[in-house]
């Protein structure tokens, strides 16, 4: 009870602070629309797709599936700002669930990429995308899970190399491989075997899959459950190894 | 209010492939009463800051025990959480955030309604007069502005002991005046106030009671008169740099003035610190002469000649061998 109050109490409060700054939220979604724009006609080219339609029904999904990568490796900048400027340090003298001030930074994140999501669906819509509004309440549930994990580790990255420089090319090179392994950019179905062997190990992978699966409207599809489930885990294992790191190194 | 007995702590430092330990505090005992302005006075990395770490439940000591407002600071940290506010030397808020979002914030972390907390808020408000500047981004604040929603942020939830570290560092004369007054107030309202500074007049003038510390272990305690009185007589203090070129004499010219000011009858002890001495004698009215007539008789004619009454740095260096300002 404690927890999920005081988790909301730091969810609102990181909400309020990023809401009031809209350009910073404008910056966040450059990337994905650009993506969007430029990339779908080069797929649509590459991979002989019959129509816009069809590109973004293959390229949306791998699209969410990097927002989910992406966005939330590099929140740990923003947990490292927060640690410098002493917000952390005052909000641990009080008794504040520990949990709550990482959970609570957590589900900003989580809310900022769906929001993402949303944008970039309807512009792709606008474009000839269609999707049931079921499955794609479902594809935010699934991209939502993968924010957690991803922002969880993201976090760990930034307490364990405390360091801006250094955590940049870290999370630069670490989350290119990630992404690859996962099939974000080029489908695994194309990758060599031993490449699909390695990304099995990537639960990146898995979330992937599962969100091509939804976009092509099998929702009842065993990868979108497998999906869910693989992440669900996951996120929720990194995230109690989160705050323990959490608890231990912000003295 | 406070009782500590052997709080000890030391961290892990690495330089290069060698782990060393540093004893950064070395087992301290001090208790505060009720309503007192207690101050920790030292250098910096005397362990001040270690100190009230611990106390505000922040570093797990490795050793040592302390109760807090009837709280037992390593058996249950959290209601000694619930009891006491702290400010820390650095500023903890975000520079976009507004000062009455976060005291909002602050007092809803307590527990209390959003209702409460904006009536919280507002008192606090008015009684550290942000009034002016509270819905204004944070970071358009002046340091005195800032410092002041710290203490504010810190007291909200009406503690019963607050901890500042370093409330007035960086701070210009006239905003510390307005600290002084604002930390006076809680200590009038009843709150216990535990502070560090590296200032004496900040020690000499607010603080009722002080603890100096130097290298992790407290040397002296008392109130800043009483510590002052043991250090009896006067300080004469005999610059030889020369008042006219402003030149710094030899080394050996130095050396020779504090041997033979030393040997006088009339000087208990004397310190030399760069080119001044100080000495401290019995009555400086009758030493001042004899202090003239010996040095023009090895031929050293002294800069200047001052004397006062002792000082906290008098105290400090008696009780450490060095001046606060040396480290």
């Amino acid at each position: 009870m404690k927890l999920a109050r005081d988790t909301w109490l730091i969810f609102q409060y990181e909400v309020v602070l990023l809401v009031r700054n809209p350009v910073s939220i404008a910056i966040t979604l450059i990337q994905p629309i650009t993506y969007l724009l430029l990339f779908t006609p080069f797929l649509k080219a590459v991979m002989g797709v019959s129509s816009y339609s069809n590109a973004f029904q293959i390229y949306v999904p791998s699209l969410f599936a990097a927002m989910g990568v992406y966005s939330g490796l590099f929140a740990g900048f923003s947990l490292l700002a927060a640690v410098r400027q002493g917000v952390v340090t005052r909000h641990r003298v009080t008794p504040v669930s520990r949990v709550s001030l990482l959970l609570g930074r957590v589900l900003m994140y989580v809310l900022l990429v769906v929001f993402q999501g949303v944008v970039v669906t309807v512009a792709a819509i606008v474009f000839g995308l269609r999707v049931q509004p079921g499955n794609f309440l479902f594809a935010l549930v699934l991209l939502s899970l993968m924010v957690a994990l991803s922002v969880s580790i993201g976090f760990d990255l930034a307490l364990l190399v405390p360091n801006e420089n250094s955590l940049g090319t870290l999370i630069n090179s670490a989350s290119n491989g990630l992404a690859l392994l996962a099939g974000v950019l080029i489908p695994l179905s194309v990758a060599p075997l031993w490449i699909q062997h390695v990304a099995d190990w990537n639960p990146f992978a898995w979330g992937t899959n599962g969100m091509r699966s939804i976009f092509q409207g099998h929702i009842g599809a065993n990868v979108v459950w497998q999906a869910c489930l693989v992440m669900g885990l996951v996120a929720s294992v990194t995230l109690v190894l989160s705050s323990r790191l959490f608890s231990r190194e912000i003295a | 209010m406070i009782e500590v007995s052997g709080l000890r702590k030391s961290f892990r430092s690495r330089h290069g492939r060698k782990a060393s330990v540093v004893d950064a505090v070395r087992g301290v005992d001090f208790s505060v009463e009720r309503a007192e302005i207690f101050g920790f006075l030292g250098p910096n990395g005397a362990g001040k800051s270690t100190t009230l770490r611990m106390l505000a439940t922040l570093l797990r000591p490795d050793g040592g025990d302390a109760t807090i407002a009837g709280a037992d600071l390593r058996r249950d940290p959290g209601q000694v959480r619930k009891r006491i506010g702290f400010v820390a030397q650095s500023s903890g808020t975000y520079g976009h955030s507004t000062g009455r979002r976060d005291l909002v914030l602050e007092a809803r972390m307590y527990g209390v309604s959003k209702s409460v907390a904006q009536t919280l808020a507002e008192g606090v408000i008015t009684a550290f007069q942000l009034g002016d500047f509270a819905d204004r981004q944070i970071k358009t604040y002046s340091g005195g502005q800032r410092r002041r929603l710290d203490v504010a942020l810190g007291v909200i939830h009406s503690p019963q002991v607050i901890f500042l570290d370093e409330p007035t560092a960086g701070l210009d004369p006239p905003s510390r005046a307005r600290m002084w007054q604002e930390v006076r107030r809680l200590r009038d309202e009843g709150m216990t106030i535990f502070l560090t500074t590296h200032y004496l007049d900040e020690a000499d003038t607010l603080c009722d009671r002080i603890s100096i510390i130097d290298a992790g272990l407290i040397v002296a305690e008392g109130t800043p008169s009483d510590l002052k009185r043991e250090i009896s007589g006067d300080v004469v203090v005999v610059d030889l740099a020369a008042a006219d070129t402003a030149g710094v004499p030899e080394p050996a010219t130095i050396l020779q003035a504090s041997k033979v000011l030393t040997e006088q009858p009339y000087v208990e002890s004397s310190e030399t610190i760069e080119h001044t001495l100080r000495l401290y004698v019995d009555s400086a009215a009758t030493a001042i002469p004899q202090i003239m007539r010996a040095l023009s008789g090895k031929g050293i004619e002294p800069g200047a000649i001052e004397t006062r009454r002792p000082s906290l740095d008098d105290v400090f260096l008696a009780k450490t061998g060095h001046t606060l300002e040396a480290g």
